[in-house]
């Protein structure tokens, strides 16, 4: 089921369109990376999601129901401009974002407590803001993102303004309300972090959503059948071996230990090429080499943005 | 509208728990009863008696100069070489030397040489004394009847009796005077509010674009949530303010009347007996003061016959509903902006026509019921303002209401003109904002 659909989502400014006709649809447990270039429109498609601005036309469903005020209370958000009341203490703002969420004092007390103790951040409870490290404060603002159990988690860039222990505490976290069954969106640019969170992405460029999949299958999508293989012996040899199964790549040979990349030529299998080459060399490792996401980001959005120069050029 | 309230409760806590606040709120009546009552419990104060010796060439005054609780006259007979000479081993803290030829135009060689300045009624009434008597010597000179003169003067000094014949028939004692009073200590109260506390807000609208918590806010409450919770928050501020520095003002005024004041009265009473025992006596420093007792007495009663009741309600009214109509606009600009510096722009179209109200205070209060009263006693703008001025002479119901209606209109037509920068301006960083953009969002949807 999905927690989330949007369709067909349209916003207009005076001078550009932000969003056009863009439509996701985000599989409930789930972690979906929402990605792109900076200003391709990934923060105004979050704030609608947000009930913050409204589309121009377009919809949005909440677990198949139109989203109305009444779903803020099961959002989640954390802005990627995020920043508290500076003059307030700790935990009386802590309750103050809590409540707006539709929290009771008693309940949010509680539950702050023990996220509090969880962080190892009670003792700032009196402390005002402005007190506080820039690390601290995000994860205060963490906090109040995840208090009230939202069912839906949107994270604008939640690694950044963290050191990279308060970045990993905060990853294991998402894992862990995944596991307990929340949902997150995320956007971000770090896509090593995509590749190990993620389970479904969409990659908007230029207002406009250019794919979208599970990481497992775009990936797939975009491999080429490359391979890597490290062995011992003779280079001439191995050459000789490939016969019409591949086409030597790059290679690198150091002494008696030998890399080469593969291209395998098509209607040929993994399987021939590996005991073609088996009798000749002696075989180290060897490997696909799938297209990293960040690959496949660079590839996509410098595609489209040629293509739309180009474009702009014959006007 | 739950979150509303929670909202209004952060604005008016957070403000009303500084301690800018509470030092205001304590300093204010402090000042304020401190600049009404210092001055006369200073004039009050027993001072020391103060010694002046006498060297009196015309010999016109010896041993004839008025008595004072706070002054004491000596005559030696010596001359004002011989008293300047000893002055300093002496006692007094000055001499008085009065020239032999006082009386054919040596007035002005009356000279009084101190060591320790004379306090300022000590030597009022030593010129006061000196030149009643004078006149009197002078009088009996020419052989002219000192009584008859005061009794010209008496029945001749009068003080009109303005009187509003209302339609009833009642008539209605009136004191412009005061009413000019009563309505521009208002009006200043308007304007000063209305800035004071439309900055607040602006500020604070500004404190949470800048600190950014503003995205979070506004995935929990709508923009024109956030925006009216903060205005009635300060509103509510600047009420508390008012009402606080009323009571404390109250009550210190009535504490500081019950102990330092206590003697004024007395001392009222004992210079009208005073004036009796010296009865027929031409008494010139009390014709100016003796006529104060009645004088503060009539005000009070003009006081009393003014609709206080009224007033204080319109001023609560105006008080607030002009601080709606331009707290809305302060939102609107701290709301567009990024930075204090840039408000500068926007600020000063909103300021004018509040600094014109008041700039046309004087005008008003001169022709209460003219056509130039009357219209900008009616534009939202200004009604807040130029109503109070023009509310103690007495403005037609008909005309509060309209202007109370028309100000209703005013504050929900620039609330909602607000709202719609408000929403957009909030989530607007790093952009140079001009009045064509500002023009521009008030046709964007949701």
């Amino acid at each position: 089921m999905n927690i989330l659909s949007a369709k067909n989502i349209v916003k207009r400014y005076a001078t550009h369109t932000a969003i056009d006709d863009v439509s996701l649809d985000i599989p409930a447990q789930s972690i979906f990376g929402l990605l792109g270039p900076n200003g391709a429109g990934k923060t105004s498609l979050i704030r609608i999601i947000n009930q913050i601005t409204g589309p121009d036309s377009g919809e949005i469903f909440f677990e198949n129901e139109k989203l109305s005020p009444k779903h803020v209370e099961q959002i989640g958000y954390l802005p990627e401009e995020r920043g508290l009341y500076k003059k307030m203490e700790v935990g009386e703002q802590a309750l103050y974002l809590a409540q707006l969420k539709g929290m009771k004092k008693f309940e949010a007390k509680k539950k702050l407590k023990y996220w509090f103790e969880k962080f190892e951040i009670d003792a700032w409870w009196h402390k005002k803001v402005e007190e506080l490290s820039k690390g601290m404060q995000q994860k205060v603002q963490f906090i109040v993102t995840v208090l009230h159990e939202p069912k839906l988690l949107i994270l604008d860039e939640p690694f950044s303004g963290f050191d990279p222990i308060n970045a990993n505490i905060i990853k294991n976290e998402i894992l862990n309300l995944k596991a307990q069954g929340s949902t997150i969106l995320f956007s971000t640019h770090n896509m090593g972090s995509v590749e190990e969170l993620c389970d479904n992405i969409a990659l908007i460029n230029r207002s406009k959503k250019i794919i979208d999949g599970s990481v497992k299958d775009i990936r797939k999508q975009y491999k080429s059948n490359l391979f890597e293989i490290e062995f011992t012996g003779n280079m001439m040899g191995f050459t000789n071996s490939l016969w019409t199964f591949g086409k030597l790549g790059e290679y690198k040979a150091d002494g008696e230990m030998c890399k080469a990349q593969i291209q395998l030529t098509p209607g040929s299998t993994a399987n021939q090429l590996l005991s073609s080459v088996l009798t000749a060399v002696e075989i180290q490792s060897f490997k696909e080499i799938v297209p990293s996401m960040n690959d496949i980001f660079i590839k996509k959005v410098s595609e489209q943005n040629s293509i739309g120069t180009q474009s702009n050029f014959t006007e | 509208m739950n979150k509303i309230l929670l909202i209004i409760k952060r604005e008016y806590l957070s403000r009303v728990k500084k301690k800018s606040f509470i030092l205001m709120t304590i300093l204010g009546p402090i000042l304020m009863v401190g600049i009404m009552i210092v001055p006369i419990w200073l004039s009050m104060q027993k001072t020391e008696k103060q010694k002046v010796e006498v060297i009196d060439d015309s010999f016109l005054f010896t041993g004839l100069i008025q008595e004072k609780d706070i002054v004491h006259f000596d005559y030696p007979p010596i001359t004002i070489e011989q008293a300047r000479a000893g002055f300093f081993d002496t006692e007094y803290d000055a001499i008085l030397w009065i020239p032999k030829n006082v009386l054919n135009g040596g007035q002005n060689g009356i000279n009084l040489f101190y060591k320790k300045q004379l306090s300022n009624s000590a030597q009022q009434h030593i010129q006061y004394s000196i030149s009643k008597m004078l006149y009197e010597v002078m009088l009996a000179k020419n052989k002219v009847n000192v009584n008859l003169i005061k009794d010209a003067k008496d029945k001749s000094t009068f003080t009109m009796i303005t009187t509003q014949v209302d339609e009833a028939g009642n008539d209605k004692k009136t004191n412009t005077g005061l009413y000019m009073g009563i309505g521009l200590v208002a009006a200043i109260m308007i304007y000063v509010f209305i800035f004071m506390y439309g900055v607040q807000v602006m500020r604070g609208v500004m404190e949470e674009k800048t600190s950014r918590i503003v995205e979070v806010i506004l995935s929990s409450v709508k923009p024109f949530q956030l925006m009216m919770g903060k205005i009635v928050g300060v509103a509510l501020v600047g009420l508390t303010q008012f009402l606080l520095w009323v009571i404390l003002s109250a009550t210190l005024y009535g504490f500081a009347a019950a102990t330092i004041l206590k003697d004024i009265d007395m001392k009222q009473i004992q210079a009208k007996e005073e004036i009796i025992k010296i009865g027929e006596n031409l008494d010139f420093e009390k014709m100016g003061k003796n006529n104060q007792p009645t004088e503060i007495a009539q005000l009070w009663n003009d006081f009393k016959s003014v609709d206080m009741v009224d007033i204080l309600l319109c001023f609560l009214f105006y008080f607030l509903a002009g601080y709606l109509l331009y707290s809305a606009l302060f939102a609107a600009i701290g709301a567009a902006v990024d930075s204090e510096a840039e408000t500068n722009q926007f600020m000063l179209p909103i300021t004018i026509p509040l600094i014109f109200a008041f700039g046309i205070a004087q005008t008003v209060m001169q022709d209460p019921q003219g056509q130039l009263a009357f219209w900008f006693s009616m534009i939202p703008l200004t009604s807040p303002v130029v109503m109070m001025v023009r509310l103690p002479f007495g403005v037609p119901p008909w005309e509060i209401a309209l202007s109370m209606g028309l100000l209703v209109l005013g504050f929900l037509s620039t609330t909602w003109l607000a709202g719609k920068i408000y929403r957009t301006g909030i989530l607007m960083y790093g952009k140079k904002i001009t009045w064509k953009e500002l023009g521009k969002w008030l046709f964007y949807k949701g």
